[in-house]
């Protein structure tokens, strides 16, 4: 339990440290900004409190805004990650998911695959659309929803695969 | 009673989730209004503690450039000088004017933004350098925002591609006013709206900042890339191609007009 919240605590802060000092610093292009931060919500354990879930992914959005200067659009789009994700783990692992133990820190498999997708999706255009906050900006919300959530997926599976614990 | 207080035990991940959305919501909202400066800014000591750390390490990559900038901007300051007429007396008005009615502050940029609507830089002078909200922000080139929230060491600058500032501005030549906006597409690229269709504009003028306000008069913009007619306002638009490359700017001078608070006390007795 507690090598757990420290093991979490440690992915709360390094992965807004180094989405801070290297996600950020990227900007590839007008339309391309990698949040990989997120992770800390997909990763966080299935079975465990739901409401701290939903506090933790609210500080960590607020400290994502603090630092971009962005009001609350990362806090808004993390909320609702974080509410939606049991929802996404029963659209994508089956109903039963509860009782197995799904661990989304493994190997690369379809269903985890599409659960990423799906929350990065989810994430990234409630950001945008936030961030943005006009009509007739529909098509740069969704080219950048696009572009930004392959490139956000790209770098979760190599962080994935890069922290994957080793097997005993 | 018990019925309500059992749906709130019941619902209560509902209930926080509503509430946590529903104050990022409010933050948003506000942060997307001009007049109210945001709660959550990056000029507190932590994050501007961390992009101060960034930025010193970053310089090293940009020094010879920034040091040509400097020398550049060096040289044109003493050809002005050497190019004086009459020297005595151009020197008196100068300093009478600067030092009756501007102070200029240097700071320089730990964090840039342009590639989203509303954009905000960080700058490492707050308070105690005197930095307050609505003074401008220009560097060797032009205009780069203007202050919107100053802590105790740091400030942010609402910058020039932020589709919410606007800044008087007018064509060089004629003496045509209208307000700098942008639009939000181009980072390269600002307008300039509601100038009088009477105004003999073409491509190619020079754009600087107009009535003293914020900015002094006469501060580099930009120059004309393309004139058409808005359909509304039937009055001219002009896309303005900016001197500054906003995507790498450095050092900076905050600009404090000492009469502000008299001109805007002046312009409130007006209404």
């Amino acid at each position: 339990m507690n090598s757990t919240l420290l093991l979490n605590s440690a992915r709360f802060v390094l992965l807004l440290f180094f989405q801070v000092i290297l996600f950020d610093q990227i900007g590839f292009q007008k339309f391309i900004n990698p949040y990989p931060y997120i992770l800390f919500i997909l990763l966080y354990p299935v079975n465990s409190n739901k409401s701290g879930l939903l506090f933790a992914s609210f500080i960590l959005g607020l400290l994502m805004d603090m630092f971009s200067d962005s009001g609350g659009v990362h806090a808004a789009a993390c909320v609702t990650l974080a509410y939606f994700r049991p929802t996404f783990f029963k659209f994508t692992f089956g109903l039963s998911y509860e009782y197995q133990t799904v661990r989304i820190n493994d190997r690369l498999t379809p269903e985890r695959f599409s659960f990423l997708l799906i929350s990065i999706l989810t994430h990234h255009l409630i950001l945008f659309i936030l961030e943005i906050f006009k009509f007739s900006f529909v098509f740069d919300i969704l080219i950048r929803t696009l572009l930004s959530s392959i490139f956000t997926l790209l770098f979760c599976i190599i962080i994935i695969y890069l922290l994957k614990p080793v097997r005993k | 009673m018990q019925q309500i207080i059992n749906y709130m035990i019941k619902n209560s991940t509902k209930l926080l989730f509503l509430l946590l959305l529903g104050i990022s919501l409010l933050l948003t909202i506000q942060s997307h209004s001009y007049h109210r400066s945001k709660v959550i800014n990056s000029a507190n000591t932590i994050s501007g503690g961390v992009y101060e750390r960034i930025s010193s390490f970053k310089d090293y990559l940009s020094l010879k450039s920034e040091n040509e900038g400097l020398a550049t901007e060096n040289a044109r300051l003493k050809s002005l000088l050497y190019n004086q007429k009459d020297t005595l007396k151009v020197v008196f008005k100068n300093q009478l004017a600067l030092e009756s009615d501007y102070k200029v502050i240097q700071s320089k940029i730990i964090k840039n933004s342009y590639n989203i609507q509303e954009n905000f830089l960080t700058i490492n002078s707050g308070t105690i350098a005197g930095v307050k909200p609505d003074m401008g922000v220009v560097n060797s080139k032009g205009i780069i925002g203007i202050i919107d929230v100053s802590l105790e060491k740091y400030a942010t600058v609402r910058s020039v591609l932020n589709t919410q500032t606007k800044i008087n501005a007018k064509v060089k030549k004629s003496n045509h006013f209208g307000t700098l906006t942008w639009n939000g597409r181009n980072a390269g690229n600002v307008q300039l709206i509601d100038v009088p269709r009477l105004a003999t504009v073409k491509r190619g003028d020079t754009i600087v900042t107009g009535a003293q306000s914020i900015f002094p008069e006469n501060i580099n913009v930009g120059v004309i890339s393309k004139i058409y007619v808005d359909k509304k306002s039937n009055l001219f638009t002009m896309d303005v191609k900016l001197f500054n490359d906003m995507t790498s700017i450095n050092h900076v001078y905050v600009i404090e007009n000492k009469n502000r608070e008299e001109i805007l006390e002046l312009e409130s007795l007006k209404q």
